[in-house]
């Protein structure tokens, strides 16, 4: 049973990064992605990392995915060929890129090779087998409570370098980010200050331009005071 | 299955998002592929664990998210103030640092 939901979550794992790495639209790169941190999951679960898989899921596929696909969608879909349109070089870079392929498979079947040389041929005896018995035992390998004793204990330091870390690139995030150049004063602008009601009516305005704008202030004063004084009028018939 | 397999499993991730890291051109994309790689790190990493049978190779990969996690967050600031500032969205055309 084991090995079956292995070998289909290694499907997935392997399948995911395939589209990662192959489709054209980041979309279905970030999509591909998910599926792999999916697979992913079950496989920690295989190994008994229950909190890890959990964490993979909520964190991951959950949060940082988001992350991307807002960015996506607001940088724009069709990534390869945003650059060739703006410098009107479409289909210029076609050797060059296969040749860019090429070398890439290359270097990668390489750097396969040799991982797979350096991991499977240690001649170590332990990765042939299903791992030693659990230091904690069985029952609370991998649970949140282990891992939770072990964060505060052994692993202290790491634990506060980890949130400073996050700490900072919250930080950098927000400085990166943030909107600059200009925009503060055309803010500003908009303000109404005490000053602005001294002023007459329609100062800044076309109308003032044309010269209409005393009248139009003329006319809505006194369009008030009419207003006013017909309620003063109307309240007082209806007391009498 | 055996420690072997797992081991297998991350190599192969583990290169395919270096074949992605070297062709892909658009940033975004370049992300995703060094989660990748990331990832393939972190089922190795798990895999140990498990052979060695005690938690302190979960407690290096939670920490491998962690930095994943602000690599994805500067990362993609950047992408957002490159495209605020019209520059191409592509690291072939990236070739200056200065704003």
């Amino acid at each position: 049973m084991s090995s079956i939901l292995f070998f289909i979550a290694a499907i997935g794992v392997i399948t995911g990064a395939v589209g990662v790495v192959v489709l054209r639209n980041p979309f279905y790169c970030v999509l591909a992605l998910v599926i792999h941190l999916l697979s992913l999951a079950v496989l920690f679960l295989l190994l008994r990392a229950e909190f890890v898989a959990a964490v993979q899921v909520v964190v991951y596929a959950g949060a940082v995915m988001v992350l991307y696909v807002f960015v996506v969608a607001y940088v724009g879909g069709e990534g390869d060929s945003i650059g060739e349109r703006l410098h009107g070089t479409v289909g210029a870079k076609g050797p060059v890129g296969s040749g860019l392929r090429l070398g890439g498979a290359l270097v990668g079947a390489g750097l396969l090779v040799e991982l797979l040389i350096a991991l499977l041929g240690t001649g170590l005896e332990a990765i042939g087998g299903y791992g030693a018995g659990y230091s904690p035992g069985p029952r609370t390998f991998g649970t949140p409570a282990y891992i939770g004793q072990l964060l505060l204990t052994r692993f202290l330091l790491v634990f506060e370098i980890a949130s400073f870390l996050l700490l900072i690139a919250a930080v950098g995030g927000v400085v990166l980010a943030r909107r600059r150049g200009g925009l503060g004063e055309e803010d500003e602008r908009d303000v109404l200050t005490p000053l602005d009601l001294l002023r007459p009516l329609g100062t800044g305005t076309t109308a003032e331009g044309v010269g209409a704008a005393p009248a139009l202030a003329q006319g809505q004063r006194e369009g008030a005071h009419e207003t006013s004084e017909s309620r003063v009028r109307a309240g007082t018939g209806g007391a009498a | 299955m055996s420690i072997a397999w797992y081991l297998a499993v991350s190599a192969i991730v583990f290169s395919l998002g270096a074949v992605g890291v070297i062709t892909r051109r658009n940033p975004l994309v370049l992300l995703l592929c060094l989660e990748l790689m990331l990832n393939g790190a972190n089922l190795a990493l798990i895999a140990f664990s498990r052979m060695w049978g005690n938690g302190d190779g979960q407690i290096l990969a939670l920490v491998v998210m962690t930095v994943a996690a602000c690599e994805v967050c500067i990362g993609l600031g950047m992408i957002v103030a490159l495209y605020r500032s019209r520059l191409p969205i592509d690291v072939d055309e990236l070739r200056e640092l200065q704003g």
